[in-house]
Formats: C-alpha cells, structure tokens, sequence
C-alpha cells in the first residue's frame, strides 16, 4: 500500500481524488453507492450569491464519448448553502470545497467572504470558467485582465486555500493561469467544459435550450491533458487537472502530466462508485511500479522534448 | 429509500414486435423493494455511440420469482442494444429510483390509468398494487396501431383494459381522450404516462372532470441521482429534477399550459 497523501498548498488530501463541482452535487446524493468520506475532496455544486433557476429545459445532450449541458448554475445561493446544506456535510470526513461564480466581481467576493467564515469548508474554486451563463462565468476567465482582476478582488477577501478553475475555451491557456497565479491563486484546477454545440438535424433545430452548451467526458480527455502539461510547466503552484477522466489509468496520465490531484466529473453519472475504483486503481499501479508515494509520479512524465 | 446498483442477469428477452422488447431480469440476491412509477438507471455496454445511462420504467417486479421487467422500446442505438440482449447476459442498472405514484385513501376511489405507446409501461406494476390492495382498477391504453399495443394480456390479469388505436386496428378509433369510456364516467384518480401531448389531453380532462392527476415525465438525463440537474421540469417550486422529485409529477405542480 503506497501513501496516497497529497498537500495541494494547505491543502491536505488523504488522496488525490476528488470529485468534480456539478457532478456530485452535495455528494450525499452518492452515499448509498459508496463511502464519500473515502475520496480526497467533494468540489460541490456551484454557488452563487443569490439563488438561480438556471436554464431552460433540455439541457443536456448526449455525444459521441460525452454529453452537452447547458445547466447554467442552478442553486439555491450561498446562504441557502451556509444554513441548509453546510451543516449536512461539514462532518464528512473529507474536504469540502464550495465552486463559487457569480456575474460580477462583487458576486465572487461577497460569496467568497460569506463561506471564509465557515471552519469546514477549507477551500474555494473561484469558477470562472462556467460556459453557460449570459453573464460572468467564463467572460471573466478568457481574458488575463479579467481572470485577473476577480482572483485579486476575491484574494482580498478570503483567507484559505484559494482554487481557480480555468476556462480551455481560450487561445492559450498558460498565459491565464500565470495571470492568475501573480495575483495569489494557491492552486488552478482546469478544464472546465468545452464550449460545443449539438443539432437534431430531422427537426433542424438545436437540441439544447442554449443552442451551445459545455462539453465534458473523455471525448475532451487528450485536450485536457494537453492543458494540464502546459500549465504544469508554466505555473510554480499545484494543478488540479480533470477532464473525462473515467479510469484509473485516466486519473494517473493527469498526474504523470504534472497534475498533483484530479477530480472526476462525468464518469460519475455512469459509475457512481467510479471514484472508489480509482483510487484503489491508483494503489495498485504505484504498488505495481514501485513507487512509495503517489507524489512521486506528478510529472514524472518522460519525455524528450 | 437506499438506492443500489447492481448487476441484473437477462433471464429471458421476449421480442413483442421489431420495435418492442420486453427484458426479463432476475439476479442471485433478492431485489430491492420497488414503487410503483419508479425507474432504473441502465448502463448499455456494447453500443460505442451510447455514453449515458438510459432512463427506463420499471414495467413490473414478481417477488416471488425474483423478476424485475423492463419494456424496451427501440429509439436510438442505446435501445437498441438492449433490445437485442441474449438470456444469460448482465446488465447493470440503479435502482430504485423516482418518486411513485400516490395511492388514494379511499378504496371506493374511481381510478384510471392512462398509457400512451411505450408509456404504458410503469402502469402494468401500478395496476398490479392497486388491485393488490383491493381497487378496482381501469386501464385506457393507446397506440397508434394494434402492433403497438403491448403486453394487453398482462394488463387484464389485473383490471378491465381499454383501447384506443390511431387506425381503428384495436379498439376505438382515435386518440385515449376520445374514448367512450370518458363520457359520463366520473373517475376520482387518473395516473398517466405516455408522450407529452397525451398526458396533457389528459390532464386537461382530469381538470375538467376535478379529478386527481399524476403524471409520469420521461426527461432525458444523465445522472438519475439528482446530481447533475440536467433532467428538470417547471414547476410551481421552480425547477426541480424530474429524477428525484419526479418522475411523477401531480398536474397542479407542473406550470404546463393546458
């Protein structure tokens, strides 16, 4: 049995599994399929200020090794999260972390202030990244300036271990996670969802209400991997990666990329007890290859170039 | 209610016609309590274009042969794998999932079940527990043709069954609204399931008539846990997942313009 600790900055993670915001919910939607104190992390639904109804339904599409949604942040906002869900969860033997957006950046730092007080919740992932809200979300992580100024704002603001959730919707990926990096993010998890589209050609019309939606699944995996590689080699602090990751072998590419954790998203509306077997998946390569330490394999990558 | 996942073994596929299968499931432990209106998950192995789990009414459960009943009806390639599984092969699924239909406190209720092509499915296991406990129980069953009208031998085991078919094949020609069996009666509860135009025919008589209705919605979904809120209906509450709120719906919850 390697050790599968983890520290991602003050972050400590009994392994580096976690499961990705908006595939979990609150993550007791899952207790009857496994132990959910068993994963490193539950990245719960996201949060925003005030409560949103998100859009209209359809929402979801199905694609070749993925699915389209097109959600757009349903929540019943921060202060519903804080008195009704907060002290359901905050005993869960394992680390909590609220995915926090808004549409303005008095959104993220009103939102961020109000869980800073919450001993439980050791960590946010400021999501600016989110392709499915006319507002905020992803405009403020396309763009250094503005991926910038929110992580700065919300900086002020909040004390702990500070996650940035980074948009794959942009030219160069790198050049967000520094800008976010120089103004105090502690971590960045990426990729969000890829902006897509999906047509049911016999009533010519698009299948979501949105017409475009976010992709996730391992039909985004090389992409993700491709960013994850990138941003390791750019940045000083840890990443995060995620994107269709739905195996063991998936979880350890990430991490062999330069990822020091990874989350789990859509393979959990497949396998609900898919995080499980990651992780003893994760177990028996380090035990298989001799390695004493799952630390010892981020970006343990060998390559030439 | 503890949901499970498990993997069911195929005991027999009964092909009711080339765009309907009936799956005979059973499994080595016994299988979880289960409401009627409540639905499994479906993982489909085999089908490279399918990705997600596929929603499926519960058709009927035998305890006492350990049988759990899935009518399948051929859509897309996800269905189509499993309509063309072989005895003696797995299929994983969740269960139990969904809310249920409601059952009314008086036993001298009129009830009415109305089903529409494949949406007859989850009314075969309500029919079964309303006669169960002691109702009289009445199914208006419609399609668009006789071929399309299913398992109609199952439904007379647990009421009095009547047709409508499109063409005049079985039954009364028309649509279930237009049945004679609606003139005059007065019934106390209507449940239906069947495509959405149907069920809003219905719930349209069942406001007139000021009887009771419950609806069984079919959204697509990718969880079927409540998790990933992709599935939501409109209703007087706000959006909500027709997966753990629903998928039966009473019509005075839902904001449908009927």
């Amino acid at each position: 049995m390697a050790n599968l600790n983890i520290n991602i900055g003050k972050l400590q993670l009994k392994n580096p599994v976690m499961a990705a915001s908006g595939t979990f919910g609150y993550g007791t939607e899952y207790s009857d399929f496994m132990d959910i104190s068993r994963i490193g992390g539950i990245f719960v639904k996201g949060t925003t200020i005030r409560e949103r109804q998100g859009n209209a339904y359809p929402r979801m599409a199905e694609t070749p090794s993925g699915m389209l949604n097109a959600v757009g942040l349903q929540n019943k906002g921060v202060d519903y999260f804080i008195s009704n869900i907060y002290p359901t969860v905050k005993d869960v033997d394992t680390n909590i972390i609220v995915n926090v957006s808004g549409s303005t950046i008095e959104d993220y730092v009103e939102t961020a202030e109000k869980l800073n007080s919450l001993s439980k919740i050791p960590a946010i992932e400021l999501n600016i990244s989110c392709p499915n809200v006319k507002e905020g979300g992803m405009a403020f992580g396309t763009s250094c300036l503005s991926a910038a100024q929110v992580v700065r704002a919300v900086r002020r603001v909040y004390k702990n271990e500070l996650i940035v959730k980074l948009s794959p919707n942009v030219t160069d990926i790198s050049e967000i996670a520094l800008a976010v990096e120089a103004e105090g993010a502690d971590s960045v998890s990426l990729i969000n969802t890829l902006l897509g589209m999906a047509i049911n050609a016999e009533k010519r019309k698009p299948i979501l209400s949105t017409i475009t939606g976010g992709l996730s699944g391992p039909a985004v995996k090389p992409i993700a991997l491709r960013m994850v590689w990138q941003v390791a080699k750019a940045v000083k602090i840890p990443v995060i990666g995620l994107g269709g990751i739905m195996t063991a072998t998936d979880a350890i590419e990430f991490m062999l990329a330069g990822a020091s954790a990874i989350q789990i998203g859509t393979a959990n509306f497949i396998d609900p007890s898919v995080s499980i077997k990651v992780i003893d998946g994760i177990n028996d390569y380090l035990d298989r290859h001799g390695f004493s330490s799952v630390a010892d394999i981020i970006g343990a990558l060998e390559c030439s170039l | 209610m503890k949901k499970f996942m498990l993997d069911l073994t195929i005991k027999e596929n009964k092909q009711l016609s080339d765009q309907y299968s009936l799956l005979i499931l059973t499994s080595s432990v016994s299988l979880p309590q289960i409401l009627p209106g409540q639905f499994a998950e479906v993982r489909v192995d085999g089908s490279p274009t399918t990705f997600l789990r596929r929603p499926i009414s519960i058709h009927y459960i035998d305890y006492e042969l350990n049988e759990l009943w899935l009518l399948i009806q051929i859509v897309g390639d996800g269905t189509k794998r499993l309509a063309e599984m072989k005895a003696g092969e797995n299929l994983n699924v969740l269960i139990p999932l969904g809310n249920s239909f409601t059952t009314p406190e008086d036993k001298s209720s009129k009830i009415l079940l109305v089903g529409g092509g494949c949406g007859v499915a989850p009314l075969l296991y309500l029919g079964a527990h309303f006669k169960n406990i002691g109702f009289d129980v009445n199914f208006l069953l419609g399609a668009r043709s006789k071929a399309d009208l299913l398992q109609l031998c199952e439904y007379e085991r647990f009421g009095n069954v009547y047709t409508t078919t499109e063409d005049g094949t079985h039954g009364e020609r028309g649509f279930v609204t237009q049945h004679s069996l609606l003139n005059g009666s007065n019934f106390d509860y209507i449940y239906t399931c069947g495509p959405t135009p149907m069920m809003k025919a219905v719930a349209r008589y069942a406001l007139k008539t000021k009887a009771n209705c419950e609806v069984s919605l079919e959204n697509t979904m990718a969880c079927g846990i409540g998790a990933c809120l992709c599935c939501v209906t409109d209703t007087t509450e706000g959006h909500v997942c027709v997966c753990t709120e629903g998928p039966v719906f009473n019509i005075t919850k839902l904001k449908w313009q009927i």
